[in-house]
């Protein structure tokens, strides 16, 4: 087991289509988190950005941006950039810091800008870049990818349509409350059924949209948060794997997967190994869990997790569904947030957001979205190209 | 008119019985596609050679699905207004690699199912004369 850090501030810009800069989003975050640690910006030693690729030279150096708009106080500054991993990624970052002994408080902030529709390439013609490619050559979009995962649960395991909608009807119901969602309304599965299709078999309410928004984190020693009176609530893991060789599973935003004619593909998949490696750095298992925050780009994805996490085993997701144990009020909620489906995707705030949420429901300040007596919390996410991202917290 | 020629250079053939192009490692065996690999992707393997082969033209879809709304640029569409179409990823063998390529024209999700065979089919990429390598269902 490794040793723990604490989180000792969390905050966030609410979500939303607010058509500002990111700067600002992530200054709300930041000075929200840094409020609720009770620590001023002038005592932050380590700042750690999550990088957007979609505002300029600003968003490329994500970290400086934030502490020049936070006012220059001299702190030791990083970026990260892991696709959606970027915010576990940055995570990582101030966590191995503190760990190394090299930094006392570290604020991670997140924050986003994105355009409306498809997330698409950056402009100009590149054919060596796969990204590109998968858009000129197939026109293959990120919901054709949440497509082909949909319907391989349809064809090997039966589920339905109507399995999809529930999960997004569910996590309409958790996010009800939660402030800081972008949707705050019921959906009923008919409302889901009547969608478009986007890309076969799931629908416009099955996939999620593209918000802005901005998340941010105070971490510190475990020294530190008790002499801050704020050790309550720990980082247990953090896990930004990569896959091993062979990788069988096609992934985003890749054309072709690895070949495995030479190498058998290995036991566990790219998915769940994300998770086995924090269960192992926490020292918990699947059953210790009180909660959990998935990356539901897509409803069927969110059961995908289900199986990747260890909830229960391939094809079962359907089942814990429908016995309501993923809702609130039952054996282990899964985003009771409200999740991607409330959320909107803010691609470098998300996985800090995820472990927001977690902070505050193992805190018991997450209201009407409470999880009773909630103890241990996972967040999970996969960047493109290959990023792990899973963090295990604990009271 | 030009002749007819692939969107991209050295990716398939396209001759009567056309094929995608991968690369094989002398060493291992492990295969690659796009051919664009340098040097083998096997970590256990330390060959800096690829050469071209071609792949297997028929394969078992791995999943499908299809774009109902017009993928953003790059993408081109063939035909304005919008007609939406399948998308199949397929599984090789014995390359045991599972490769992404649009449906043929005039085959949709109705005709596919995980596993069902498909073949490699050569069909213009939008309304240009460009090619480009398409899974057509072979109706088993
Ligand atoms: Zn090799």
């Amino acid at each position: 087991m490794t040793e723990p850090v604490a989180v000792i501030g969390v905050g966030m810009h609410p979500w939303g289509k607010w058509g500002r800069n990111f700067v600002g989003y992530g200054l709300t975050a930041a000075r929200a988190a840094l409020d609720d640690a009770g620590v001023a910006w002038s005592d932050i030693d380590f700042v750690v950005g999550g990088e957007t690729v979609r505002n300029g030279y600003g968003g490329y150096v994500a970290g400086s941006t934030m502490a020049r708009a936070l006012g220059w106080n001299g702190a030791r500054v990083a970026t990260c950039y892991a696709a959606c991993a970027s915010g576990s990624a940055a995570i990582e970052a101030a966590r191995t810091r503190i760990l190394a002994g090299l930094c006392d408080l570290a604020l991670v902030v997140g924050a986003d800008t994105t355009p409306k529709g498809f997330l698409a390439p950056n402009a100009g013609e590149r054919w060596d870049d796969p990204d590109w490619l998968r858009f000129r050559l197939i026109g293959a979009t990120n919901p054709a990818f949440f497509g082909m995962y949909a319907r391989r649960r349809m064809d090997l395991y039966g589920a339905d349509p109507a399995d999809f909608a529930m999960v997004k009807v569910k996590n309409a119901r958790h996010g009800l409350h939660n402030p800081n969602a972008r949707y705050r309304g019921e959906v009923t599965a008919e409302e889901v059924a009547a969608s478009p299709v986007v890309c076969d078999p799931l629908r416009l309410l099955d996939i999620c949209a593209t918000s802005d928004g901005a998340a941010a984190v105070v971490l510190s020693s475990i020294d530190t948060a008790r002499r801050l009176g704020r050790g309550d609530v720990r980082i247990r893991a953090v896990s930004t794997v990569t896959p091993r060789f062979p990788n069988t599973a096609l992934d985003l935003p890749d054309i072709a997967t690895d070949s495995a004619a030479s190498v058998a593909a290995p036991d566990q998949g790219f998915r769940p190994s994300i998770a086995s490696a924090a269960y192992e750095e926490a020292g918990v298992g699947p059953d210790d869990l009180s909660l959990a925050e998935v990356y539901d780009l897509s409803t069927a994805l969110e059961l995908d997790w289900y199986e990747d996490i260890g909830l229960c085993a391939p094809g079962e997701a359907e089942k814990l569904l429908h016995a309501g144990d993923t809702t609130l009020g039952g054996r282990i909620p899964v985003n009771p947030s409200g999740g991607l489906a409330c959320f909107g995707e803010a691609v470098p705030a998300q996985a800090i957001a995820q472990v927001c949420e977690v902070t505050w429901q193992l805190r018991g300040q997450a209201g009407a979205r409470q999880v009773e007596g909630a103890q241990v919390g996972l967040t999970i996410n996969q960047g493109l190209f290959g990023h792990g991202s899973c963090v295990i917290l604990s009271r | 008119m030009t002749e007819a020629a692939p969107v991209i250079d050295g990716w398939f053939t396209t001759d009567s019985q056309p094929a995608l192009i991968g690369r094989r490692c002398p060493e291992c065996g492990t295969y690659q596609f796009p051919p664009t690999g340098e040097w083998c992707p096997n970590p256990a393997c330390l060959s800096a050679v690829m050469v071209d082969t071609p792949l297997s033209r028929r394969g078992r879809v791995w999943s499908y699905t299809d774009a109902q709304y017009k993928p953003p640029p790059p993408f081109v569409a063939a035909t304005e207004p919008f007609e939406p179409f399948a998308i199949a990823a397929v599984e090789l063998r014995p390359e045991n690699i599972v490769i992404l390529g649009q449906v043929a024209s005039g085959y949709g999700v109705a005709d596919l199912h995980v596993g069902a065979e498909v073949e490699l089919v050569i069909e213009p990429i939008d309304g240009s004369r460009a090619l480009v390598w398409k899974w057509r269902p072979c109706g088993d």
